[in-house]
């Protein structure tokens, strides 16, 4: 469970290199099936709208799926996150074209913790709103 | 309607064992979009110290929250499932899941509130594998929306 980065090359305030993930129907329809979560407001527009949502959404779990990307990218080994959490703040909203939506993805460090370990806050948005709240991860490196 | 107060600290059974396949964690890594050759190829997770290609971080939650259904769909507890919402999403690892781990998940109800004729409940998942060992703990919030005014 090595890390490629060093815990003695990063500083409070070190930036992780930012990302952004592409969110269609034909995501989210994949996703459904990747994990077993079948709820209609993933996939089907009238439904959603039918619960009062303004269309179809992704699955929280996929944000939060594409969210540590940008950490585990960076350690290379996914195996280095020991933590993970996040709140889910406002609904990633996919309209129905080419397009879909984006959620775009920044991270820093946030703390030296001990035993080589760092605490990194993310920063998860998308249409310009936060839809990822109190997103941290506790990393383990080198 | 308030929950039952007395559900705090209830522990279900374990669950059945889940048997981690290489497949289904290439599935999600696809369905993430996600490239990292530790989740498809042996010999890259081998690299990093690992037995076997390991599943992404969140990949776990489809086994946790399939083990809250015996919370969620207790009818003694009441919850109205068709208006909830996933609140909050947490993870600790000892390791991380792998191909080949038959896991095995014990679901406590660790609070339960009502806030503004919401109904929040909090269920933590323990991980074990076939050996006993703990995996992975998942803490997951359900937020139960309060139906509208008729």
């Amino acid at each position: 469970m090595t890390a490629q980065i060093q815990y003695a090359d990063v500083e409070v305030g070190t930036e992780l290199p930012a990302a952004s993930f592409p969110v269609t129907r034909a995501t989210l329809v994949r996703y459904a099936g990747a994990s077993g979560d079948f709820n209609p407001i993933h996939w089907n527009e009238k439904f959603a709208k039918e619960v009062g949502l303004p269309d179809v959404i992704a699955h929280g779990m996929f944000t939060m799926a594409e969210a540590i990307r940008v950490v585990t990218d960076w350690t290379g080994d996914p195996g280095a996150v020991v933590e993970y959490g996040v709140r889910f703040t406002k609904p990633v909203v996919v309209p129905n074209d080419d397009q879909g939506a984006l959620i775009e993805v920044t991270a820093k460090v946030a703390a030296k913790l001990d035993d080589k370990r760092v605490r990194v806050d993310l920063t998860a948005m998308s249409a310009g709103q936060k839809v990822l709240g109190m997103s941290r991860a506790v990393v383990q490196l080198g | 309607m308030a929950l039952d107060q007395t559900f705090v600290g209830r522990t279900y059974p374990p669950t059945e064992p889940y048997e981690v396949g290489r497949e289904k964690i290439r599935e999600f890594a696809v369905a993430v979009g996600d490239e990292n050759p530790v989740y498809t190829d042996p010999e890259a997770a081998k690299a990093f110290g690992h037995q076997d290609v390991i599943a992404p971080p969140t990949f776990v939650f489809a086994i946790t929250f399939a083990a809250a259904g015996q919370v969620v769909e207790d009818p003694q507890l009441g919850l109205d499932y068709s208006r909830v919402v996933h609140g909050d999403q947490k993870f600790a690892y000892v390791r991380p899941v792998r191909a080949g781990d038959r896991l095995t998940v014990t679901s406590t109800i660790e609070a339960v509130k009502s806030l503004a004729g919401n109904d929040i409940i909090d269920i933590r998942g323990e991980v074990h594998d076939e050996s006993g060992e703990h995996v992975v703990t998942a803490w997951t919030k359900l937020v139960s929306r309060a139906p509208e005014e008729a």
